[in-house]
């Protein structure tokens, strides 16, 4: 099954990256607001049913694909 | 033991040959693949009366220590954030287990980055604000002096101490207290962005402590400064204690 993992800085963080991003951009002639920059993690997980593998993917987040302290994340799961 | 007042921090070094009947304390240096100031750390800790050994990431135990260092480097090539892959290694379940114990462990700059990770510090280390890699002597103050990683320094005392790190940007968690940072960046010379200029946090009980400057670097003052050396001594006296107290 696939599975696709977004991971963003939480609000309030300091994320220089999407900051160095914004500028570049409006360098660029592009008005854009504030830019974040995040990771995407797509993956192909065994399970049974969606709502398995999401659970699954749930404890990879917390485990180790997000710090939760700074990261929050989103999972999408195929099918 | 009483120690003549301000005492230089190289004075190891030079009195090395005397203090040969002191018992060595066996301090273990954890080899990660991708670590890379293992040698450095060694070579301090043995330059200041430590009986030092390297310890690979792939063994499940460690041999009877009296403490361990993390040190720096670029572990599992840094992937996904700085040291949350090598959390997972053999080799720091054991060193959870030892700091669980209350085992004295010290994490330099990707060492620390690991001891955030795996839980054993607060926090978390973030790219720099710059986004650059930065390299340079920085003067740090010492603000705890209790510690067993600080014993030899005086409260408010400055070191100047290498960094050199791409990720060295600490982020507290809310309600981090006060007590809990050992040491800061001196006004006007964060490096990194660092939140309350926080370069190295101890663990609630003071007996782990991370910090982003390479004392091992700076221990003898022919390569620029011999500060770090107050660091890893106060280090090697705790062990020490330790072995005595085991013994």
């Amino acid at each position: 099954m696939r599975a696709t993992v977004l991971v963003r800085p939480k609000a309030g963080i300091l994320d220089p990256q999407g900051e160095a991003v914004e500028s570049s951009l409006r360098q660029l002639g592009f008005p854009v607001g504030e830019a974040r920059v995040g990771r995407v993690i797509d993956l192909d997980v065994e399970a049974a049913s969606p709502a398995e593998a999401r659970g699954e993917i749930e404890r990879m987040c917390e485990g180790l694909l997000a710090n939760p302290l700074i990261e929050s994340y989103e999972i999408e799961v195929d099918g | 033991m009483r120690r003549p007042p301000r005492e230089p921090p190289d004075r190891e070094l030079r009195d090395r040959g005397g203090r040969l009947s002191e018992v060595a304390p066996r301090i273990g240096v954890v080899v990660f693949p991708g670590s890379n100031d293992d040698r450095d750390a060694l070579w301090a800790l043995a330059a200041l009366g430590a009986a030092p050994l390297l310890c690979w990431h792939a063994e499940a135990s460690l041999p009877e220590l009296d403490a361990v260092v993390l040190p720096g480097g670029f572990s599992y090539g840094d992937y996904l954030r700085c040291g949350a892959i090598a959390r997972f290694s053999p080799a720091m379940q054991a060193v959870t287990a030892f700091a669980a114990d209350g085992g004295l462990v010290l994490g330099i700059c990707n060492g620390f980055q690991i001891l955030c990770e795996a839980g054993l510090l607060p926090g978390v280390l973030r790219p720099n604000g710059s986004l650059e890699f930065v390299c340079a002597d920085v003067p740090v103050l010492v603000e705890r002096t209790d510690t067993p990683f600080t014993a030899r320094c005086r409260p408010g005392q400055e070191l100047v101490i290498p960094v050199k790190h791409g990720e060295g940007c600490y982020h507290a968690p809310e309600g981090l207290s006060d007590d809990q940072i050992v040491f800061r960046y001196a006004q006007g010379s964060n490096p990194n962005g660092s939140e309350r200029d926080i370069a190295g946090v101890t663990n609630e009980e003071g007996t782990v402590l991370g910090l982003m400057p390479h004392p091992e670097h700076a221990v003898d003052p022919l390569l620029g400064s011999g500060d770090g050396a107050l660091v890893l001594a106060s280090l090697v006296d705790a062990a020490r204690e330790r072995l005595y107290a085991r013994a």
